[in-house]
């Protein structure tokens, strides 16, 4: 039985088509992270599910009930909002209650349950203040905790560390993926930023203009992007992207175009492949350098080097157009050196140009 | 030979021409509407017979409370002689329920203005900011005829009523606004919380009003203590405002018009307003401030 489930789903503003029959099924006790440029009707489709928008077709099921004209608190989920959205002349303590007491729960049952929260969000000095005198990452937490007193099935965060300094992101985003892990709830996190979802998903759905892309594990999004769109929008620099067509060559197939030419054998094609126009990817970190030319698949002149610590971008001149190589450490190499970049054409993507689907 | 001067520290201030203009337009214009507040004063505290001299920028040669004292307790409007302190209580009597009811309606009319997203409500909003700015002469008789209809003509809980009507479109609009700046997710929260239209209203958002409800009190007193119209046509014999009874005792003079008395009794009747001036300043800009129609 799946936690939660869309099926068909409309969504208009006025004129404007936002949603257009959208279906997804989310397992018990997944994560699921909603990606996509904004604009990409990712958080609305997470208010839809939440039940603050009304929708305008389809339903929407939430532990086995159809809850598609319930009320928000009727549906069985907590909700974590972007900018927080704490009651701000509520203590702390009062924020995780204030929802429990409306729902008239017995006083020890909400004493028990808000200590319980605390405990686990490490809130317990801080439930005598104001929200006004929280840092950010605190008051997210405890924007989550007020979703965890409700003790639902369902959680779901609309962009929850958007709005924190790169720092707090990064230390927010381990702890919420541990308190996955130890309450095991299904949850759905809307985002715009790959890094989040690649880490934390069991499953990311990739969106755009209202449609699902490619709905899959963040291994099977990164290294089998179903579409052009999914290629460019996963991974950063994002992928090396050389337009072409790809002919017969022998019994195999062969890219040519952009400078390059490149025998497909290893590639496994998702699908028939047939003569026509293509494009073709690389990950930057997939490419390796020689340093002597003319025996790799595309030569270049380095232009720019970014050194990132633990790894360097490297950006090459090849025939007009910038590829990015990310290589480990310091390479010995510097601007203006001519080099090689190789690379395994099984790791490669090709994408039908029309469609931007994969081959 | 002068020391050269090497920019460090504070930039030291200059006063330019354009400073000097602008400072004697701001001394004139304040001297402009003090004189006649000073001659005000200043008469009030005369006898007749120095009024009579006619000094009116002079100070008092003989010093004297009794226009004050008439004024108050003992002056005519009309056949009654009582002074201005009956119009006091009335005008108190009025205000209280007519500045408790018309913020507590705003307040609930705007918040569901803005939280709610009805059908219509854009309509609605732009018939009150329509209602905001008719005179309300236009209102004036058809009022009167549907208030004596249902008995509520010529009484307190008239003026009230009357007083509440038309301080609604504002009222609406003033906490509209206001919570058009507080975030939607808010009330999102709020509902998936469980808590419903009171609810939401009564723990949320009514205390987040505090700043709101001291600007629209400070309109509301100042507004329904001045109203001499609705008070003079609504309040009925027994009720008539402060601002009404003024009236009645600078023009129910006989002879020669006691003009230190007629002094004294504006002045009266201005100092519930002049109060809550001097003391929100600076709330008083914000709520000129809030006026302000957005969105």
């Amino acid at each position: 039985m799946a936690a939660v489930s869309v099926r068909d789903l409309c969504l208009r503003f006025g004129a404007v088509s936002v949603i257009e029959k959208l279906s997804i099924e989310i397992q018990e006790g997944e994560f699921v992270v909603l990606l996509g440029p904004s604009g990409c009707g990712k958080s609305t489709l997470l208010n839809a599910i939440a039940g603050l928008l009304d929708i305008d077709e389809g339903q929407i099921w939430i532990g086995g009930n159809n809850v598609t004209w319930e009320e928000p608190k009727d549906r069985g989920i907590g909700m974590v909002f972007q900018s927080y959205s704490l009651y701000p002349r509520m203590s702390v303590e009062m924020n995780l209650s204030f929802g429990l007491k409306i729902a008239k729960t017995p006083k020890d049952e909400i004493a028990r349950r808000v200590a319980k929260a605390s405990k686990l969000l490490q809130l317990d000095p801080l439930l005598k203040r104001k929200p006004a005198e929280l840092s950010g990452g605190q008051r997210q937490r405890v924007a989550i905790g007020r979703a965890l007193v409700r003790n639902v099935d369902v959680y779901l965060f609309d962009e929850p560390l958007s709005n924190l300094d790169a720092k707090l992101r990064n230390e927010l985003r381990v702890e919420i993926k541990k308190l996955h892990q130890d309450i095991g709830n299904t949850m759905i996190y809307v985002t715009h930023d790959q890094v989040e979802a690649l880490t934390l998903a069991d499953r990311i759905a990739v969106m755009r203009g209202g449609v699902i892309q490619q709905f899959a594990a963040p291994r099977e999004i990164y290294h089998k992007p179903a579409s052009l769109f999914v290629a460019g929008f996963i991974g950063s620099p994002a992928m090396n992207i050389f337009e072409g067509k790809i002919v017969r060559a022998g019994d195999g197939w062969r890219f040519e175009g952009g400078g390059i030419a490149v025998n497909l054998g290893p590639y496994e094609f998702t699908r028939e492949a047939k003569q026509g126009e293509v494009v073709f990817g690389i990950r930057p970190e997939h490419l390796s350098l020689a340093h002597s030319v003319g025996n790799g698949a595309i030569s270049g002149r380095v232009s720019l080097l970014e050194p990132m610590g633990g790894e360097t971008i490297l950006w090459a001149e090849t025939q007009g157009r910038p590829v990015s190589v990310k290589l480990q450490g310091d390479p010995d190499v510097n601007v203006g050196d001519d080099v090689s970049l190789l690379f395994d054409a099984a790791r490669a993507h090709v994408f039908e140009a029309a469609t931007g689907a994969r081959l | 030979m002068a020391k050269p001067i090497v920019p460090q520290g504070r930039k030291p201030g200059r006063l330019s021409p354009s400073r000097v203009g602008v400072y004697a337009v701001l001394v004139v214009s304040a001297l402009l509407f003090l004189t006649p507040f000073w001659v005000m004063l200043v008469t009030s505290f005369k006898t007749m017979n120095e009024i009579r001299l006619g000094h009116i920028m002079s100070w008092p040669d003989a010093f004297t409370f009794e226009p004050w004292v008439k004024a108050w307790s003992s002056a005519c409007t009309g056949l009654a002689c009582n002074g201005i302190q009956v119009g006091f209580l009335n005008s108190v009597r009025i205000l209280i329920p007519s500045v408790i009811f018309s913020i507590a309606l705003g307040a609930v009319t705007g918040y569901a203005m803005r939280f709610y997203r009805l059908k219509g409500s854009n309509l609605l909003f732009s018939i009150l900011l329509i209602g905001a700015f008719i005179p309300y002469q236009v209102f004036l008789y058809p009022l009167v005829r549907m208030f004596s209809t249902i008995g509520l003509y010529d009484s307190l809980a008239g003026i009230v009523v009357v007083h509440v009507i038309f301080g609604l479109p504002f009222m609406t609009l003033l906490f509209r606004n206001y919570y058009s700046s507080l975030p939607m997710e808010l009330f999102n929260a709020a509902r998936v919380d469980g808590a419903g239209f009171v609810q939401t209203f009564r723990y949320v958002f009514l205390p987040m009003s505090t700043p709101i409800i001291i600007v629209a009190t400070i309109l509301q007193v100042t507004g329904i203590w001045n109203d001499f119209i609705l008070g003079l046509t609504f309040a009925g014999r027994d009720n008539r405002p402060m601002t009404v009874l003024l009236n009645n005792i600078v023009n129910s003079t006989q002879g020669e018009a006691a003009y230190n008395v007629d002094m004294a009794a504006t002045i009266l009747t201005a100092l519930v307003p002049l109060t809550v001036y001097l003391i929100s300043g600076r709330w008083f800009v914000r709520g000129i401030a809030a006026g302000a129609v957005k969105g």
